[in-house]
């Protein structure tokens, strides 16, 4: 598992993948806090990253789409998923090594906006007058939800071998349970449905995480949703010896 | 997930592998149809058959890429299907079209290749490889960069990386220049000395250069197995001689030729005449010439292993 993890490590980082991606992370939630009127934090007037916490879901869903295209599409294109799986490791090897190579790449993204953490306590009123458990809920929230959009790409890599059909698989299920089934509660025809829709949606996970509050439902759910899609990813993956 | 239990492992079995009536059904398809040998250690075993015939499918199997439709096959006694893991330890493959990641450096491959393996010293085994594998030169650039016969190499060290008991490779020179081919062919035959390798192609003049015994497999079903010697025997006694005629000839008019024992149209007036004299050749041409018959083309077939493996696999077209 952890030669797959250092080998994947290694290409993400001799690829402009990662670096774009990381550059497209901080550029975007750079500029949504501090530059763009109307939400930036001068604006609110508010020691608080909510902005950040707000944005980041949208744009991971294109950005670990991106980062987890490759993985397995790439292998099946060149036809060295035949080397790769013949060797004495086990499928779930394999996977969980791309897995948390992902899972990695996603983190060092995050790591650079502590500096917003940083200068927001710096700025606030009386220094140092900012709600950091809320703080490190939305950070915890975020690096699981990342995971579970992880375990989406690396599942959608698995299913083809072109890499854009990859892409775009993996942000449609991204979109389709944050965003769609998010909106369900919000739609009153459908009632108590869409409440408890909305409750599948990882969208509600999140929110109740940002709060601050960790529940242990919340990570259960979380956990859960990326453990489903590895095993999905594993079912492809013996699909070739049906 | 996967602890390695060292760096050789050793084949303690008599037999290296063992196949009993394996078969590979694809939907509706059968690739591989109840088939069964045994390959003893040290044994460098060509697997020949034309393409589609079912050769791959049989490797993968092997290589436990795919499992079998029903039989077994083992490898080192180890089941492919129960004990997949073990067996890869054993299995070095060369894949067919030999897939390798293009951007990834000649050593940093391999390297991964070891780590995946189970190899303990992995810098010591690489440069080990790379020296059994003459990449000396090239060990240094992106695997991209690399000539055709050099990526063979590469697809060779891999396979042979974690010093496994068995090779399996799945075409090795296909795709290769002359001379490219004769280094990849010295290249199996120096790694031969200590281990078993099963070859697949459709070369014979491959199977005559590298391989001490040969399986012939059409449409998935074994035709032929035996040592090289014994299949030249089984010609002996024959002439074989291709004739094309202008007209048409009936079949019958044939039968009078002297010491004609058998009659294969090949299409377009094209005949292969099995005699069984060294005359054969003269007593067709003077049956030509009896039967004021124009010969357009007579010519004895030297190459008897190529012309066993064309009557094995009966293939009419392939002249």
């Amino acid at each position: 598992m952890w030669t797959v993890y250092k080998k994947e490590i290694r290409s993400f980082l001799s690829s402009l993948i990662a670096y774009m991606v990381m550059l497209v992370f901080l550029g975007a939630t750079g500029l949504f806090m501090w530059v763009i009127k109307g939400n930036s934090v001068f604006d609110l007037g508010l020691a608080s990253m909510q902005v950040m916490f707000e944005m980041a879901p949208y744009i991971f869903i294109f950005l670990i789409s991106a980062i987890t295209m490759r993985s397995f599409s790439e292998e099946k294109r060149l036809g060295t998923l035949e080397t790769l799986t013949t060797r004495p490791v086990s499928d779930l090897g394999i996977i969980l090594g791309k897995y948390l190579a992902g899972v990695t790449l996603l983190l060092i993204s995050l790591l650079p906006t502590l500096v917003y953490y940083y200068s927001l306590s710096k700025l606030g009123q009386t220094e140092g007058n900012i709600d950091t458990g809320a703080m490190w809920g939305s950070y915890f929230g975020l690096v699981m939800l990342g995971m579970a959009y992880t375990a989406m790409g690396v599942f959608s890599s698995a299913v083809t071998d072109n890499q854009i059909v990859a892409l775009i698989c993996s942000m449609a299920l991204g979109f389709f349970f944050y965003v769609v089934l998010g909106m369900m509660g919000d739609i009153s025809a459908l009632d108590a449905i869409g409440k408890s829709l909305e409750w599948f949606s990882l969208e509600y996970h999140y929110d109740s995480m940002s709060r601050g509050v960790l529940d242990t439902r919340d990570i259960l759910y979380m956990l859960s949703f990326s453990a489903l899609f590895i095993g999905l990813t594993k079912t492809v993956f013996e699909s070739r010896k049906w | 997930m996967f602890k390695c239990t060292g760096n050789h492992y050793f084949c303690k079995t008599n037999v290296s592998i063992q196949v009993n009536n394996l078969t590979k059904i694809y939907g509706t398809q059968t690739a591989v149809n109840n088939v069964s040998f045994e390959i003893k250690p040290g044994e460098i075993v060509g697997f020949l058959g034309p393409n589609g015939a079912g050769k791959s499918t049989t490797m993968k199997m092997l290589t436990c890429y795919i499992p079998p439709t029903s039989g077994e096959a083992k490898v080192c006694n180890l089941d492919v299907s129960d004990q997949s893991i073990q067996v890869r330890k054993h299995v070095g493959y060369l894949p067919e079209h030999n897939p390798l990641y293009l951007d990834m450096y000649v050593k940093e491959y391999l390297a991964f290749a070891a780590g995946m393996g189970g190899v303990k010293k992995v810098n010591e085994r690489v440069d080990e490889v790379i020296a059994l594998t003459h990449l000396g030169i090239e060990k240094h650039k992106k695997i991209g960069q690399l000539s055709k016969g050099y990526r063979q190499r590469v697809g060779l060290a891999q396979a042979i990386i974690h010093n496994p008991d068995v090779l399996i490779l799945d075409e090795p020179t296909s795709g290769l220049d002359p001379n490219q081919v004769m280094e990849i062919r010295d290249l199996i035959r120096n790694l031969g000395s200590n281990k078993t390798i099963m070859l697949s192609t459709h070369i014979m003049q491959e199977v005559e250069a590298i391989c001490s015994r040969v399986i012939i497999i059409d449409k998935g079903i074994i035709v032929a197995d035996d040592k090289l010697e014994n299949l030249r025997n089984r010609s002996e006694g024959k002439w074989l001689v291709r004739v094309q005629f202008a007209t048409d000839v009936d079949e019958k008019a044939l039968k009078s030729i002297q010491g004609l024992l058998q009659t294969n149209l090949l299409g377009n007036n094209t005949w292969r005449l099995t005699g069984d004299n060294e005359n054969f050749r003269q007593a067709v041409s003077q049956f030509a010439l009896s039967s004021n018959l124009e010969v357009t083309e007579l010519v004895s077939e030297k190459d008897s292993l190529e012309s066993i493996f064309r009557q094995l696999t009966g293939h009419v077209d392939s002249l």
